[in-house]
């Protein structure tokens, strides 16, 4: 893991942890980009942390870039040594897989996917070695996954599975991204699960959608009163499969301000998650499961 | 104390100077893509810099007044015509209640920018009343402007009648338009040779243009330096994985298109980029309309920061033509 540094023109310092993922590098991005924020450096305007990278935003006339870029190093150090162990939250949230509104959408997009005479689902269980659409459903789901970033468009968390490297499922993004995706579609691209938290452009992978609203702008639905956004970096999924009837009971309860996703406090240590995956895991469904 | 929107124009949004600090959730700055034209419209007629005026781009829309107010329009060449007579640009012009305003054809550049004393006084949401319709956040329910909408305007004696921002202070891209870029990023993952040909090629903006990203066509594809695609990343030499994206940087998907990002950009994805546009030169992106020629100009820190003083410089002398 070798950490690059590049400035993005005159305002911002882009940082590359690693070149490809991991959850090394996305903890040790989280470390400094919380150094960073703690330290309050003056000019610094934005902290935004990625997957495997961060960047900062800052103001050149308060700070000088090589100054800043001086700063940025110095944390790196720091972070190294801190203890790759957060306090989080593991999250419910219920799927409905091969839904007809990601299925209508998809068709509509055939020509810009690799398979155009399958659907995504089809195509993606094939290329990851499943005899079936509903065995690699099963790996989808069957253990959690992890918020490595929040971005993209409004409040969208990418994803990333919590198993090892070999049984990490793995698509291409869309020969060509789709001009419209559904609002809620539970998408894949690269190693990174997404929910699209508004409708609009996507070149992920869509499997299903989940009536859980996850932006609110509005702030009116039970769970996101004190702020628009749900997803933090560091949160953990688990995706509950449901039939249309159970999403379609969900999605009238959102709107009777009724529902609210099931939740539960969690540790979350990346070494004894690598020292044992499986039990790891199931630690946190049990947490999950006692909510 | 309003205005009513009789025609929306192509596309008219209300935008202030934007909400800095929610970027890492996905959210924008937004605000005018033309900065130094929104500040030097809401000097004109006496508001705060950052005071919420319209935006339009290409087609101007059609106003009416719901009392006497100062307005002033800056940014694009596009005729002003109150009740029907052709005004000045740049200028701060009297209007009494029930007047009209409405604009010509497009001239030259792209957007224009509408204060009007007071200031736009819808909502804001997150620190800023700029409109981010992805989001639904500012603007009329979240949304652009549409015939019928009634905006409320803040309280304000109004600016004296008259007072102008020289021409030689209305900054323009220029034909063709030079955009300064500071290699990074993923600069190294593209060939010398590509590197040079970026340069040297006239690109010319593409349809897609927006608030997010302008794109652009003409030049050469780029060349990639091999390497085996890192875990995550997808097998696509332009791909990496999803990480942020700077405002203004220059993604280049599959290596043919480049687009640069704006102030309603995505906050990140799985693009690489090859440098970013100097901050100076952003506000010049908000005014290239499509089919126009662009050169894009490798410059250095140096570099940047001293056109990042001429632009305040810039902007100094607007404060004192409008103090």
């Amino acid at each position: 893991m070798e950490t690059r540094y590049s400035f993005g023109g005159d305002e911002h310092i882009f940082v590359e942890v690693d070149h490809e993922m991991s959850l090394d590098a996305f903890f040790k991005a989280l470390s400094i980009t919380g150094a960073i924020a703690e330290k309050k450096i003056a000019g610094v305007t934005e902290i935004c942390p990625a997957n495997a990278s961060f960047q900062v935003k800052f103001d050149p006339d308060v700070i000088a870039p090589e100054a800043m870029m001086a700063e940025l190093k110095a944390l790196e150090s720091r972070a190294a040594d801190a203890p790759k162990r957060i306090t989080t939250r593991i999250v419910e949230v219920p799927v409905y897989y091969r839904d007809p509104w990601t299925h209508e959408t998809l068709m509509r997009f055939r020509e810009r996917h690799q398979d155009p005479d399958g659907t995504d689902l089809d195509y993606a269980a094939r290329i990851n070695g499943f005899d079936s659409v509903e065995a690699f459903i099963e790996a989808h789901h069957s253990n959690p996954w992890f918020v490595s970033m929040v971005g993209f468009v409004s409040g969208l968390p990418f994803l990333y599975q919590l198993v090892d490297r070999e049984r990490q499922l793995q698509v291409p993004k869309y020969l060509r991204p789709r001009t419209d995706t559904p609002k809620l579609t539970v998408g894949y691209g690269g190693c990174f699960g997404c929910v699209y938290s508004v409708r609009g452009a996507g070149g992920y992978q869509m499997f299903g959608i989940t009536p859980m609203p996850i932006f609110d702008p509005t702030q009116t639905i039970s769970y996101m009163k004190d702020f628009m956004v749900f997803f933090r970096p560091g949160d953990i999924v688990k995706w509950n499969p449901i039939d249309r009837a159970e999403h379609d009971r969900i999605e009238a309860a959102v709107k009777a301000g009724t529902w609210s996703p099931k939740i539960a406090e969690v540790e979350f240590d990346l070494a004894a998650f690598n020292a044992d995956i499986d039990g790891t895991n199931k630690r946190l469904m049990e947490a999950l499961n006692d909510a | 104390m309003t205005l009513e929107i009789v025609k929306p124009g192509l596309l008219t949004t209300i935008q202030d100077l934007g909400r800095p600090g929610y970027f890492h959730l996905g959210i924008p700055i937004g605000g005018a893509m033309d900065r130094l034209a929104l500040i030097a419209a809401n000097r004109l007629v006496g508001n705060d810099e950052g005071a919420a005026a319209l935006e339009a781009v290409f087609i101007g829309p059609q106003i009416v007044f719901g009392r006497d107010a100062t307005v002033a329009v800056t940014g694009a060449e596009m005729p002003v015509m109150i009740d029907g007579e052709e005004k000045p640009g740049w200028t701060a012009l009297a209007v009494k209640a029930g007047q009209v305003l409405s604009f010509g054809y497009l001239k030259d550049g792209a957007r224009i920018y509408i204060a009007v004393s007071g200031g736009i006084a819808t909502p804001p949401q997150l620190g800023s009343r700029s409109t981010y319709a992805i989001g639904a956040l500012g603007g009329v329910d979240g949304r652009a402007v549409a015939a019928g909408d009634v905006l409320p305007l803040g309280d304000s004696a109004g600016a004296a009648e008259g007072r102008s921002v020289s021409a030689t202070l209305r900054r323009r891209p220029g034909a063709p338009a030079r955009l300064r870029v500071l290699p990074g990023l993923y600069w190294h993952r593209i060939t010398e040779e590509s590197q040079a040909n970026f340069f040297a090629d006239t690109w010319m903006v593409a349809a897609e243009a927006d608030r997010m990203g302008y794109r652009f066509k003409g030049g050469r594809p780029l060349e990639f330096v091999p390497r085996d695609p890192p875990f995550g990343a997808g097998s696509d030499p332009s791909n990496i994985v999803d990480g942020c994206y700077p405002y203004g940087s220059i993604q280049v998907p599959g290596g043919t298109e480049p687009i640069v990002l704006h102030r309603d950009a995505v906050s990140g994805g799985g693009y690489f980029m090859i440098g970013t546009i100097i901050s100076a030169d952003m506000d010049l992106i908000g005014q290239l309309q499509p089919n126009v020629k662009v050169n894009f100009e490798e410059v250095d820190m140096p570099a940047a920061l001293a056109a990042r003083h001429e632009r305040a410089t810039l902007v100094d002398q607007i404060r004192a033509e409008t103090a």
